[in-house]
């Protein structure tokens, strides 16, 4: 689960990160009022979306007076922000943080998550801070300095110490450094992230403050987290997906023109290959997981039709401990209901799956019964091109 | 002698009451599987079916059954204290099933594994199953076959489709290895991969990756070095887009790292008989063995 960067800092804020003062508005009155409350310039204007490298779209400015504020509050608010993460689309900016604007020292950056190959955390600095992380990782990995932490013993002084030491620091700034580290990495353990990036982590006077926040939460851990349902903003997501997520589907949409309905995660995204190396494109991945019963396929049907792009549908169910002719009763009870009319090619493997084959045929609707994957996915490649 | 699961393997199940863990546990049974008894604390002493002992906890029911591995079925917001009382009660070998449970608790489970004399397999897998002998998992028995093909993978329902295109050619499995979709798995390929590498009743093995991690890549490695059976592999999610989560928690592409391609990249040049399609990975193996 994403959040938003004034979410993240409000969250370390509580452990104790520093971060420079702010306030979020969703309205161009609430953010110049925001801006004037702060006691002086210049002021920044960030534009809040989950995706990053919104300064280089053009979604964060330094207002250097209240004319130039209130210029860049109504040119940010309501942008289309297009950055490397959007898309071309973009996203809808409705909200923005305005915030106090900062003498900057040094920029670091700062990282925390976890090291799939070790099973263990890791904390990361660099002195390339402001960068491209990835970037950095590319071109000057001794540039990253990292610590794995042991998950018996945790996050310990002289983990933070090193940190510190990598970045060049002395005196007052080393020591609100140490401190700094220590509490991010609690915030970290304690609200079950997935991730957490500062970029970049400042060093202001002999201050060290967290300019940018970047919080992700670890979705499996959210029933731990009740408070945190308060913090998903719904217009950053996709309307497609946010329905899915309603009926326990796992839903994400793409660009291509055949629609998607398979049951497991890994047999979706094979499904999603093999209609590619057939020179098909897939238009969503989709997982209706393993009971796939006459409810969950009409929400399925619903979900894929609803995206005007969508020629014909394939569906892929393995039937294992599920019997391939209920599937079928399912799948036909469905496109019933849904008045499905555009080609649904259906490939049913398992037990009984011959069964349900006729049971499709039978069925007076636009089915087309395939045989094996191959098949499945020519004769969706086919159907598309009419 | 098969991985895993032999003869001698006596399994327990923990939250064998549960709707999903009484399901399965029929099932295994069913399949003539070694199951000897079940946990759920406070059913202890009743009986599951009429003939399976349930006891109060893992330590009771070891003493009670001699088991030595364990299955678990129970919910994720409590299933890394069940991995943990199995560890903690020396069970030999543990296979997780429950999916959704948080990274951070299995980062706690991974570290008490090490050191520990416990195995684990997933969680968030379908098991593991050496036809012939038993299964300890949620796959369907009847697409296997009894034989000498290994198989490794990150998924379930490919999984299976992978065993059919097999038993479709007559090649039987030794045994079938779910490692599971997570970040955090218990076992990784490559620990699966050494076993599959002394075990004289594997001739050949099937692996399916899919993106996100490095597990391939590590796995890759170690087979140019190391294994020198015959091994083909597929790779899951080429056309997925990069950042998103593709149902599996383990399966994203984070930084530009964990691309289908890389991987694809890692086995092709560690030798392994790459199928690109997945519709061709029992017939890439049927043309290894000379089938």
């Amino acid at each position: 689960m994403k959040i938003h960067e004034y979410q993240a800092k409000q969250l370390l804020s509580r452990y104790g990160v520093p971060v420079p003062k702010g306030t979020p508005a969703q309205t161009a009155d609430d953010a110049v009022r925001a801006g004037l409350s702060l006691g002086g310039f210049p002021v920044v204007v960030k534009a809040q979306i989950h995706a990053g490298g919104r300064g280089k779209g053009g979604g964060v400015k330094l207002a250097k007076s209240e004319a130039e504020l209130k210029t860049y509050v109504s040119q940010i608010l309501g942008m289309q922000l297009v950055t490397h993460q959007t898309g071309s689309a973009g996203q809808k900016v409705q909200r923005l943080l305005i915030e106090e604007g900062m003498k900057i020292d040094r920029e670091f950056y700062a990282g925390i998550l976890l090291d799939r190959a070790q099973s263990r955390n890791v904390f990361m600095v660099s002195t390339e801070g402001g960068m491209d992380i990835e970037e950095v990782a590319a071109k000057t990995p001794e540039k990253i300095v990292k610590v794995a932490i042991d998950p018996a013993s945790g996050f310990q002084p002289h983990h933070a110490r090193r940190l510190a030491f990598a970045l060049g620091l002395s005196g007052a700034a080393f020591k609100s450094a140490v401190t700094c580290f220590q509490n991010l990495y609690k915030a970290y353990v304690e609200l079950d992230c997935s991730l957490v990036e500062i970029n970049p982590l400042i060093l202001s006077g002999d201050k060290i403050i967290a300019l940018d926040a970047k919080v992700n939460f670890d979705d499996n851990a959210l029933f731990r987290h009740a408070e945190f349902a308060d913090l998903r903003d719904l217009a950053e997501e996709d309307p497609a997906e946010i329905e899915a997520s309603k009926h326990n589907l796992n839903f994400i949409k793409l660009d291509g023109n055949i629609g998607c309905m398979v049951n497991g995660a890994g047999l979706a995204m094979a499904t999603m290959d093999i209609i590619k190396l057939h020179g098909g494109d897939p238009a969503n991945f989709l997982d209706v997981g393993g009971g796939a019963n006459a409810t969950t396929v009409a929400a399925a049907f619903q979900i894929i039709l609803a995206d005007p792009n969508v020629k014909a549908i394939l569906i892929n169910i393995f039937g294992g401990i599920v019997r391939c002719d209920r599937v079928a009763g399912g799948v036909i009870e469905a496109a019933k209901t849904e008045h499905v009319a555009i080609p649904v090619v259906v490939r049913l493997e398992g037990n009984n799956a011959e069964l349900a084959g006729e049971m499709l045929r039978d069925s007076g609707l636009n089915f087309i019964v395939a045989g094996d994957l191959t098949d499945a996915a020519e004769k969706a490649c086919a159907a598309v091109k009419g | 002698m098969s991985i895993f699961l032999n003869k001698n393997t006596k399994i327990i199940v923990q939250g064998i009451t549960g709707s999903e863990g009484s399901f399965h546990t029929r099932q295994m049974l069913e399949y003539n599987t070694a199951v000897v008894g079940g946990v759920t604390p406070g059913k202890g002493g009743t009986l599951f079916e009429e003939k399976v002992p349930i006891f109060n906890s893992v330590r009771d029911a070891v003493d009670g059954t001699g088991a030595n591995a364990s299955i678990i079925f129970v919910p994720p917001a409590f299933a890394a204290d069940a991995m943990l009382e199995a560890i903690d009660a020396g069970v030999e070998f543990i296979v997780t099933i429950t999916e959704g449970i948080p990274v951070r608790d299995m980062v706690t489970v991974k570290h008490a594994l090490s050191g520990s004399r416990s195995r684990l397999v997933g969680p968030n897998c379908p098991g593991v199953i050496t036809p012939g002998i038993g299964k300890m998992g949620i796959m369907p028995a009847f697409i296997h076959k009894e034989g000498r093909c290994g198989l490794i993978s990150r998924s379930g329902t490919l999984t299976y489709e992978a065993v059919k295109q097999l038993s479709d050619r007559n090649i039987g499995q030794s045994t079938c290895v779910g490692i599971g979709g997570d970040p955090v798995p218990g076992s990784s390929f490559l620990d699966v991969l050494k076993l599959f590498k002394d075990d004289p009743d594997t001739d050949a093995v099937v692996m399916i990756g899919e993106i996100g991690g490095s597990a391939e890549e590590e796995a890759a490695e170690f087979i140019a070095s190391e294994f020198k059976k015959p091994l083909v592999g597929f790779i899951a999610g080429q056309t997925a887009p990069p950042g998103r989560r593709m149902g599996h928690a383990g399966a994203i592409i984070a930084g530009g790292k964990g691309t289908a391609k890389e991987k694809f990249a890692a086995l092709e040049k560690a030798g392994i008989h790459v199928a690109k399609s997945p519709a061709d990975i029992g017939a890439t193996m049927a043309k290894v063995l000379g089938k």
